[in-house]
C-alpha cells in the first residue's frame, strides 16, 4: 500500500493545479465575453499574407 | 454659434495615465462586427485600444490624453450603421458581476473537492465489499475530511450567509435546510471517522454544494445578459444633452450633469433632456410619452417644457429649471412607491414550499431518532439514522426546481426580444387573466409613421424617401422607413442638404427637389387637424403633402385576436381623447375602453380590478402609465418607453411588433407549469428516499446516487419550458 503515498498526493496535486489554472483564468477576465471569444478565433487579421 | 459634438466629458481616468470611454453599441447583428468595428477604429488619433465585448455589446476604448476628442470614433461607427452612446457604468451591474465571480470561485472549489473526495469514496465503497483494511479506510476518510472541510467552509458561504440573514429576519428560505444539511453531514462524518465507522458523507455534502452552485451560476449568467441589454437600451435613449456654454459653443454632456440655469439646444426631432423654459425658438411638442395625448402642443419663448417630450418642428434653446425631470416626476414617483409595496408581498413558489418543507423534514428526523430509541437501539445509532434522513432530504432538487426553469424561460424570452428584470416575474406573469393596454406608443407604434401619400406619384415618393434619409427628424424618418419597406435598398443623395427647421433639398436631374415644411416647399396647407403632421414635397411642377402620424403596430389586430382566443380579457386605458381611443378600440375589436384617464385614475382602476380578484397585466410606455405598471400583478413596457416607466415594469419588449406580449404570456405559463412539475418530481424523490432513510437503509452510496439523480431529472425536465406555443409557431 506504499503506492498510495505517491498516488494520493499526485492526484490531489493535479486537481489543485487545475483549480489554480481556473482561478487565474477567472481573474484575468477570460470569462467576461464568452460569445466574443468563440468568434474572435475565426478572425485572422493577425496573419500577414506576403 | 458653432455646434460641435464634444464627448470628451465622458472620458474616465484609468491606471497608468490613460483614459477610458465605454460605449454601448446597437445594431450588431453578427460576429463580423468585432473585426469591422475594431479595425475601423485603429486609425483614430489618440485612441490606443478598442475592444468590443460581444456578450454585453459594449465597446471599451482607451485614449492617451484627457483632452482627446472621441467624436471621430463615434462618427465612424455611425457611418458603419451602428448606433452608439457613451455608457456611464452601472453600480448594480458591477456589484452583480463581483457576486457572479465569487459564485464561480465557489463552484470551482466545490467541484475540485467533490471530484477528489469522490475518488477516495469510490475506493472505500469498492473496498467495503472486498478487502479494504480498517486502517486504509480511516486514512481515506481523514484525507476526505482534510479536503472537504476547508472546501465546504469556503464554497458553502453563499448559503450560510443567506440562511443566517433569513433566520435573523424570522423568515424561511431553501438556504436554511441546505445549510443545516451540509453542516450536519460534515459534522457527523468527522465524528464517525473518529470512531472508525464504515460510512462517511463528505462526498454528499460537496456534491450538493456543487450542484446548487451550478444552478445559481447559470441563473447569474442569464441575468447578466439581460441586465446589460437593458442598461444599453437606457444609455441609447436619452444619451446626451447639447449644452450651450458661455462662449456659445455646444458640447454634448451627460444629461444628468445639467443643473438649473444651464442653457441647452434641442434640435428638431430630438427629445428634451430636462425641464425648462423656452428662451428662443418656436415649435410643436409631442408629449405623448408623458401623457398619452397625441395632440401636439404649440410652444414659444416663455413656455414651460418637460423632459422626455419630443421636439417636432423647429430648434429650441431652453433654460433648464430642473435637471432630469423632477417637477413632473415627483408626483408620479410617489404613486409608484405606494404601488410597489403591494407587489413586494408576493411570495415565490419556492419560498412558499420552503416554509412548509423545512419544518416537516426536521420533525421527521426527530421522530426517526425517537422511534429508533424506543425500539431499543443506542442513542448514537438513532442519531446517525436521523442525520441520514436530514442529509437525504437536503433540498438539492427542490432548490434547483425553480431557478433552472427561470434561466431557460428568460433565455427563450430574450431570444424573442424580451428582457426580463427578475426571475420571479415569471410566476406572476403566468397567473394573468386580464390585460390592460395603454394606447399611444403601446398599441400604436412609438414613432410616427406614414399614413397617407396618395397626393404623390410613386416616383415622387421614391425621391422623397431618398431625400428623407439625409435627416434624423422623426417625420422624415417615417417617410424613409415607409419607402424602404417597399424597396430593399434606398440610398441617400450624396449632395442633399438639410436646412435646420425647414427641410432637405437637393438638385435631381437639374431640378431642385425639396422635402420639409409647407412654406419651404411652397405647398398650401389644409386645416391642421391636430394629431397628424404633414411633410410637404416639391420637385419641379410635382408637389403634394405626405401625412404622417400614429399608426397601429403591424400585428396588433392579430395579437389581440389571439389573446382573446386564449381566454384573456383585454381592455384599453388611455390618457388620449376619447374619440381617438374609440377609433383604435373598434379597429382592434376591444369593446372595453376608457379615454382621458389620468395617471392616478389608471392606477385606481387597476387596484379595483385586483381587489375583484383579477390578475392584471399592464402594458404601457408613458410616464402616465408608470404608477399603473407598478400596481399591476405584472407589467410590460416597450423599449421605447420613458425611463421611469421601464423601471416600474417587470419586462421590456423590443421591436415594432406587439406579438411579444402574447409570447411572454405563453412562455411564462409554460414555465410555471414546468416549475410545478419539477416540485412534484422533487417531492416524489423525497417520498421514496425518506422511508428508506427512516428505516436506516441509506448508505453514502445511495445518498450520492439519489441526490445527483434527482437533480439531473429536474434539470432535464426544465428543458421543456422552452417549448411553448408562441406567436410564430
Amino acid at each position: 500500500m506504499t503506492i498510495l503515498l505517491y498516488l494520493v498526493p499526485a492526484a490531489l496535486g493535479l486537481g489543485l493545479l487545475a483549480l489554480a489554472a481556473f482561478m487565474w483564468s477567472l481573474r484575468s477576465g477570460q470569462y467576461d465575453d464568452l460569445d466574443g471569444a468563440a468568434h474572435r478565433i475565426l478572425n485572422d487579421d493577425d496573419v500577414r499574407v506576403d | 454659434m458653432r455646434t460641435v459634438a464634444d464627448y470628451s466629458s465622458f472620458l474616465r481616468s484609468v491606471a497608468d495615465g490613460r483614459f477610458n470611454l465605454e460605449l454601448a453599441v446597437e445594431g450588431i447583428s453578427s460576429a463580423d462586427a468585432i473585426a469591422e468595428i475594431e479595425s475601423a477604429l485603429a486609425s483614430i488619433p489618440g485612441l490606443t485600444h478598442a475592444r468590443l465585448n460581444f456578450t454585453t455589446r459594449r465597446l471599451t476604448t482607451e485614449w492617451i490624453r484627457a483632452d482627446c476628442d472621441p467624436s471621430p470614433a463615434i462618427r465612424t461607427l455611425e457611418r458603419l450603421g451602428y448606433r452608439v452612446a457613451p455608457f456611464m457604468g452601472d453600480a448594480a451591474e458591477n456589484e452583480e458581476d463581483r457576486y457572479t465571480r465569487w459564485l464561480l470561485r465557489c463552484l470551482a472549489v466545490s467541484g475540485f473537492a467533490a471530484v477528489n473526495v469522490m475518488l477516495l469514496s469510490v475506493s472505500v465503497w469498492a473496498g467495503n465489499v472486498t478487502d479494504i483494511t480498517p486502517e486504509t479506510r480511516d486514512l481515506f476518510h481523514w484525507l476526505s475530511a482534510l479536503i472537504a472541510l476547508p472546501a465546504a467552509g469556503f464554497s458553502g458561504q453563499p448559503f450560510f450567509y443567506k440562511a443566517l440573514r433569513a433566520l435573523r429576519q424570522g423568515d424561511m428560505t431553501m438556504d436554511v435546510p441546505i445549510s443545516i444539511g451540509i453542516t450536519l453531514a460534515l459534522g457527523m462524518s468527522v465524528f464517525e471517522t473518529a470512531h472508525h465507522a464504515e460510512h462517511a458523507y463528505f462526498d454528499s455534502a460537496l456534491m450538493l454544494i456543487f450542484f446548487l452552485h451550478l444552478g445559481r451560476v447559470l441563473d447569474h449568467a442569464m441575468r447578466k445578459r439581460t441586465r446589460s441589454a437593458a442598461a444599453n437600451l437606457a444609455a441609447l435613449r436619452i444619451p446626451v444633452a447639447s449644452k450651450i456654454n458661455a462662449e456659445g459653443y455646444v458640447s454634448e454632456v451627460p444629461s444628468d450633469v445639467l443643473v438649473a440655469g444651464d442653457l441647452i439646444l434641442v434640435a428638431a426631432g430630438s427629445r428634451i433632456a430636462a425641464d425648462g423654459v423656452v428662451e428662443t425658438g418656436q415649435s410643436r411638442i409631442d408629449a405623448s410619452l408623458m401623457t398619452g395625448e397625441t395632440e401636439l402642443a404649440v410652444v414659444k419663448s416663455g413656455d414651460l417644457v418637460h423632459a422626455g417630450t419630443l421636439n417636432q418642428h423647429g430648434a429650441l434653446t431652453i433654460r433648464v429649471t430642473a435637471a432630469g425631470s423632477r417637477t413632473l416626476l415627483s408626483d408620479i414617483e410617489k404613486l409608484i412607491d405606494e404601488a410597489l409595496t403591494s407587489r413586494s408581498r408576493y411570495v415565490q413558489l419556492a419560498d412558499q414550499i420552503a416554509r412548509i418543507y423545512a419544518p416537516i423534514v426536521h420533525i421527521a428526523a426527530a421522530l426517526t431518532a425517537m422511534m429508533w430509541i424506543t425500539l431499543g437501539s443506542s442513542v448514537h445509532d438513532a442519531l446517525v439514522v436521523a442525520i441520514a434522513v436530514l442529509i437525504i432530504t437536503c433540498p438539492c432538487a427542490l432548490a434547483l426546481a425553480a431557478p433552472v426553469v427561470q434561466v431557460l424561460t428568460a433565455g427563450a424570452l430574450f431570444q424573442k426580444g424580451m428582457i426580463i428584470r427578475s426571475g420571479d416575474m415569471i410566476e406572476r406573469m403566468a397567473e394573468i387573466d386580464t390585460i390592460i393596454f395603454d394606447k399611444t406608443g403601446t398599441l400604436t407604434l412609438p414613432e410616427p409613421s406614414l399614413i397617407d401619400a396618395s397626393q404623390l406619384s410613386n416616383d415622387a415618393l421614391l425621391i422623397a424617401g431618398r431625400l428623407a434619409l439625409s435627416s434624423h427628424h422623426p417625420l422624415a424618418r417615417a417617410v424613409s422607413e415607409a419607402v424602404r419597406e417597399k424597396r430593399n435598398r434606398l440610398e441617400p443623395y450624396p449632395d442633399a442638404q438639410e436646412i435646420t427647421g425647414s427641410g432637405i433639398r437637393c438638385i435631381i436631374d437639374g431640378v431642385e427637389a425639396r422635402l420639409g415644411s409647407q412654406s419651404f416647399c411652397n405647398v398650401t396647407v389644409p386645416v391642421w387637424n391636430g394629431s397628424s403632421s404633414y411633410l410637404a414635397f416639391r420637385h419641379g411642377s410635382e408637389a403634394g403633402l405626405i401625412s404622417v402620424g400614429q399608426s397601429l403596430r403591424p400585428d396588433a389586430v392579430e395579437t389581440i385576436k389571439r389573446l382573446k382566443a386564449n381566454g384573456y380579457q383585454v381592455m384599453i386605458l388611455s390618457g388620449d381623447h376619447s374619440d381617438i381611443v374609440r377609433k383604435v378600440a373598434s379597429e382592434l375589436g376591444i369593446p372595453d375602453w376608457r379615454g382621458h384617464v389620468l395617471p392616478k385614475g389608471k392606477r385606481d382602476l387597476l387596484m379595483v380590478m385586483k381587489e375583484q380578484g383579477h390578475k392584471v397585466l399592464m402594458v404601457g410606455d408613458g410616464l402616465n402609465d408608470a404608477p399603473a405598471l407598478a400596481a399591476a400583478t405584472a407589467s410590460l413596457s416597450p423599449a421605447t418607453g420613458a425611463d421611469v416607466t421601464q423601471a416600474a415594469a417587470d419586462a421590456i419588449f423590443t421591436g415594432k411588433r406587439l406579438s411579444p406580449v402574447f409570447d411572454m404570456l405563453m412562455l411564462t405559463r409554460k414555465g410555471k407549469r414546468v416549475m410545478i412539475e419539477n416540485f412534484g418530481l422533487a417531492l416524489i424523490y423525497n417520498l421514496i428516499a425518506v422511508p428508506l432513510a427512516v428505516l436506516g437503509y441509506v448508505t453514502p452510496l445511495i445518498a450520492a446516487a439519489a441526490m445527483s439523480g434527482s437533480s439531473v431529472i429536474v434539470a432535464l425536465n426544465a428543458l421543456r419550458a422552452r417549448r411553448a406555443e408562441t406567436f410564430n409557431s
